[in-house]
């Protein structure tokens, strides 16, 4: 088996008395698109720096290529970063920040240069070289980050929010050319930001973090699909997280037991052992959950046995244009929110009526 | 329109004749030098007409040599104290700004700009009893020495302000780029304080050149600075060839405030990204 990219062995980090890394293992793999998400204070932007080598660990080891890099200093890691604020050299054109790397590790006057017009063309920033970053927007000034950045050839690249300084729009497009550019140098991508949108959308694989810990490491849809805790289905997109009890168990199939005494079928992570009577919570995605045919509430319908038929009242809409959602009360104390795409099917629903919700999927969360 | 609506401190009562006082008390005394030392008269106060006379005869009268020693020993006292602050200066600014937290921060900080805030006579004072107790001979060499000390404060205060502009992300990335902590320093976190180290050293440059005080109580016997020779010279009584050379200085200090000014603000808009 091939080392991974980075090995992350039980890494510890502290700031005086403030824990930045609680203690973190996990392996980066080759030729990734790895995401570390978490809100702010996580230790996501710590882990990179130490696995940059601005930090020194505390505890534990890194390892690039099946090589422990704790000693080196940052310049003798092949690692290369884009920061947050671009950092770019305010005082060289454009050319010559890109090709700083390369003149420090020595390379000769002839190949800097083809391999600066080589990045300047990737990047699309051929009439700027001879501008200073000064001279550049934000989306350009990222461009050039990059460049430089990529220019080295580094074994990984590490990214911290790159995109966070950006608008909207030119985010977005961003995004697909990150990621595009990952595909096409085959080079690991280390990416960090809060923004689960981002994750979601450019990642092969997203650590999910918060308190220095990591909660979840997966693909974007198991993630999200499968979130393995309460913190993790809050953090990545809306849902509702409603008490729950394990009633039977079936493997990573349960069925649980909601207030108002309504029995659901779930998953659970196949990392977590339940028995019958655990508490803990079911997560239900809003956009997982429809209304089915009103004042019908009792008729069995084609989907996935009995345990996915729930009873409640319609207390708020909203109109979103392309869905709306409908907010339902459960019991006293548990409300439902329902996404459901506007497609005049469904008919009007007035506040106090009573409607069947069908439960597409719900995860089971322990405690 | 809405300028009236405002704060303007022009509205307030008498606003333009305070501002008049105080520039005729910072500026008048300053003026009738300069306008008298164009006066082709022995008298400092009665204008005889307009000449260079005073001007010629400082730099050729018998006094001229005695001036122009004076002016060598100020200008290669004032450049080699302000280079040597300027690099002591550098590395301490380096040390409080980038040094992180260490033991004694405050009073390192304390330490190094306590001087500037120290009445000049108990320096001076301070230092000639320093010189004579540990030996040193009183002259040129001593000038320098003492020169170098007390201008270190002021070329580290604009280094040190410069120096806080600038994000340390800035030498991460030179260092993450493959550049050894002097190569980061030589060719990025450098060239970025240049604005700061170079208004640092002509502060230090024009206080070295403008010091009175304590280089009269260490200059020794036979050596002088301009200031002390305009000292000595004016002891005499006041000849017109003492108000052209203090505005020839005059003119040089301004010259070298302006640049200095300039130099500060020219791109400090470019230090934080």
């Amino acid at each position: 088996m091939p080392d991974a990219a980075v090995s992350i062995r039980g890494v510890k980090k502290n700031f005086g008395s403030f824990v930045a890394i609680r203690e973190l293992s996990f392996e980066i793999r080759d030729n990734e698109f790895f995401t570390l998400l978490g809100p702010s204070g996580c230790g996501k932007t710590t882990l990179l720096r130490l696995i940059a080598g601005f930090e020194s660990t505390t505890d534990g080891e890194i390892f690039l290529y099946g090589e422990e890099i704790e000693k080196l200093p940052p310049d003798k890691r092949p690692i290369n970063t884009v920061f947050q604020s671009y950092a770019l050299f305010p005082h060289m054109t454009v050319a010559e920040n890109i090709g700083f790397g390369l003149r420090m590790l020595g390379w000769n006057a002839t190949d800097i240069n083809n391999r600066v017009e080589q990045m300047i063309t990737t990047v699309k920033l051929d009439e700027f070289s001879h501008r200073k970053p000064a001279q550049l927007s934000g989306g350009q000034q990222q461009r050039v980050a990059l460049a430089r950045a990529m220019a080295p050839q580094p074994r990984v690249l590490l990214l911290d929010e790159p995109l966070s300084a950006l608008d909207l729009k030119l985010r977005q497009q961003m995004r697909a050319e990150l990621k595009a550019l990952q595909k096409e140098t085959g080079i690991t991508f280390i990416f960090v930001t809060h923004d689960q949108e981002e994750a979601l959308t450019m990642s092969d694989r997203i650590a999910v973090m918060s308190a220095g810990e990591l909660q979840q490491l997966g693909t974007a849809t198991q993630i999200y699909e499968e979130p393995a805790n309460r913190f993790v289905a809050n953090f990545i997109g809306e849902t509702n997280l409603i008490d729950a009890t394990i009633h039977s168990v079936n493997g990573q199939q349960v069925v649980c037991e909601l207030p108002g005494g309504f029995l659901l079928d779930a998953r659970i992570d196949n990392s977590t052992a339940v028995n019958t009577g655990a508490q803990g919570a079911v997560s239900i995605r809003p956009e997982r959950l429809s209304i089915v045919a009103p004042d019908t509430s009792q008729q069995p319908t084609n989907h996935q046995g009995d345990h996915s038929l729930l009873n409640a009242t319609l207390i708020d809409t909203t109109y979103l244009g392309t869905d709306t959602i409908y907010s339902l009360k459960l019991t006293e104390d548990h409300n439902l929110s329902v996404r459901v795409q506007n497609n005049n099917a469904l008919g009007s629903k007035a506040i106090g009526d009573t409607v069947t919700v069908c439960v597409e999927a719900a995860q089971f969360l322990a405690q | 329109m809405g300028q009236k609506h405002r704060f303007n401190v022009r509205h307030y009562t008498g606003f333009s004749f305070m501002t008049i006082v105080c520039l005729l008390i910072l500026y008048l005394p300053l003026l009738v030098v300069l306008v008298y030392s164009f006066n082709d008269s022995l008298s400092i106060t009665r204008w005889g007409g307009f000449s260079l006379r005073w001007y010629t005869e400082l730099f050729t009268g018998v006094e001229s040599a005695k001036f122009k020693q004076a002016a060598f020993n100020s200008l290669t006292i004032a450049l080699s104290a302000g280079v040597v602050a300027t690099l002591f200066a550098t590395a301490a600014a380096i040390g409080m700004v980038r040094g992180g937290h260490f033991r004694g921060k405050t009073l390192s900080f304390g330490l190094i700009s306590i001087p500037i805030m120290v009445p000049e006579i108990v320096t001076a004072v301070a230092t000639l009893i320093f010189f004579t107790s540990i030996g040193i001979k009183l002259g040129y060499a001593s000038i320098l020495l003492a020169h170098i000390v007390f201008c270190i404060p002021f070329a580290y205060l604009p280094i040190a302000a410069r120096l806080q502009g600038i994000e340390s992300s800035f030498e991460e990335a030179a260092q993450d780029l493959y550049a050894s902590r002097w190569q980061a320093f030589r060719y990025v976190l450098m060239p970025m304080m240049a604005p700061g180290i170079l208004s640092g050293f002509l502060l230090a440059f024009i206080i070295s050149l403008d010091d009175f005080i304590i280089t009269n109580f260490i200059k020794g016997a036979g050596v002088e600075t301009l200031p002390t020779a305009i000292f000595g010279a004016v002891k005499q009584g006041i000849k017109p060839n003492i108000m052209a050379l203090s505005t020839l200085m005059l003119l040089f200090s301004i010259v070298i405030v302006t640049l200095s000014y300039l130099i500060g603000r020219s791109d400090s808009s470019k230090a934080t990204h």
